[in-house]
């Protein structure tokens, strides 16, 4: 079991709030919360403001599950980098006197997972995931690439936390960018500035900053500060409960690390086709309602009139 | 210890050229070597010598060329000396 963090008491208040006012649901477990209908509300106004602001780019749109083949997640190296974070799924797989003792142990709360076989699933740990293999198995892009609207998959982290911002279960509205390297840079630099603006036009005091991924021991430590002096990950900040500002949205530029893997390509005239460099961009749908709630009151009818426009709201 | 070290940048280090075409001083990365790949090498040099890099080594520039990587273990091995 992953160590649950205890939020502290800005963020308890505020989780308390969110409760009481029917926005978030609990469900007995930290970081998983059903939500209400003014914050799904608030959720789909800002999922679709990013639509809006990406029109421009005509990105071809997918959609997938919030389940991923496992043999994905084993090619992408994920359990090297992140094994304290993923979920996996697992199922039953026995007879009928089996399943018989399964369901007694559970009806007494004890340990039944005996009787469970890792399936070919895993619950999927970031949205921009599924594309890198859909996009693969095209062949080579024509060039320019493509860029993806990949919407706002469901993703699990297991990371259990009394802090409302930190959610085990959350949408990553996603947006990939596949291309030859210059494109794909020059893209994300200038969703970085788009994003900072976004943020600013709801109202919110968005900040970007170089970040690194959460991972894993030692290596992970390596890889950190590898990922923050070559500037691969960018965050921007809100202030939302808590000491330190939380990252609502990030911009990773992976170089040639799933193109590798996946054997991505770009046309070059009439050459051979190039190894592709991929970013992603994704907004955190909850942290970014969690911000707007924060900053504008938790009635979401009282907000300012031209956040409400922005927004789209009615 | 050079030499060593050549060998394990060889098995670990997933160079597009092969490590003995390259000076000391030649920048791995800007040789292939990605940030995952420089993690299994990291590893394999704390394995092939008996040591563990402090946490102020585990940074891009202590594993960037052979030079790097040999300076770093002279000054561990002296340290445990």
């Amino acid at each position: 079991m992953a160590e649950y963090r205890p939020g502290d008491a800005e963020q308890t208040a505020f989780l308390q709030e969110l409760v009481g006012a029917g926005l978030l649901i609990e469900s007995g477990i930290p970081g998983v919360y059903g939500r209400g209908e003014q914050f799904e509300r608030v959720r789909w106004a800002f999922d679709r403001l990013v639509t809006r602001a990406g029109d421009g780019d005509a990105p071809e749109r997918m959609a997938f599950p919030p389940v991923l083949p496992r043999r994905q997640l084993e090619r992408i190296g994920y359990l090297n980098s992140f094994p304290h974070l993923a979920g996996s799924l697992f199922s039953f797989d026995g007879d009928e006197d089996q399943a018989a003792e399964q369901a007694a142990r559970a009806s007494r709360h004890e340990d039944w997972s005996g009787f469970q076989s890792q399936t070919d699933l895993v619950l999927t740990p970031a949205a921009c995931y599924p594309v890198y293999p859909a996009v693969a198995a095209r062949g080579p892009l024509p060039p320019g690439g493509v860029t993806v609207d990949a919407g706002g998959s469901y993703v699990f982290r297991n990371e259990p936390s009394g802090d409302p911002a930190r959610l085990q279960m959350f949408h990553q509205r996603e947006i990939v960018r596949i291309g030859e390297p210059d494109a794909v840079a020059a893209w994300r630099d200038t969703w970085r500035d788009r994003a900072v603006a976004l943020l600013r036009s709801v109202g919110l005091d968005a900040g970007f900053d170089v970040a690194n991924d959460p991972f894993f021991g030692r290596s992970g430590r390596l890889l950190a500060r590898s990922q923050r002096s070559q500037e691969l990950k960018f965050e921007v900040l809100v202030q939302i409960a808590g000491p330190e500002p939380t990252a609502v949205a990030s911009f990773n530029y992976h170089q040639d690390h799933f193109s590798g893997t996946y054997g991505i390509t770009v046309r070059n005239g009439g050459g051979e086709p190039q190894p592709a460099h991929t970013a992603c961009l994704g907004f955190g749908l909850e942290r970014i309602t969690l911000a707007l709630l924060r900053t504008h009151g938790l009635d979401v009818d009282a907000w300012p009139a031209t956040v409400r426009e922005e927004l789209a709201l009615a | 210890m050079s030499s060593e070290i050549r060998k394990i940048i060889a098995e670990h280090a997933h160079l597009s050229v092969d490590v003995d075409s390259l000076a000391d001083d030649a920048n791995l990365y800007q040789a292939g070597m990605t940030s995952h790949a420089s993690v299994n090498l990291m590893l394999a040099l704390e394995d092939a010598f008996d040591i563990e890099f402090p946490d102020s080594m585990l940074t891009r520039s202590v594993f960037e060329s052979v030079a790097a990587i040999e300076a770093a273990l002279t000054q561990l091995q002296a340290a445990a000396a």
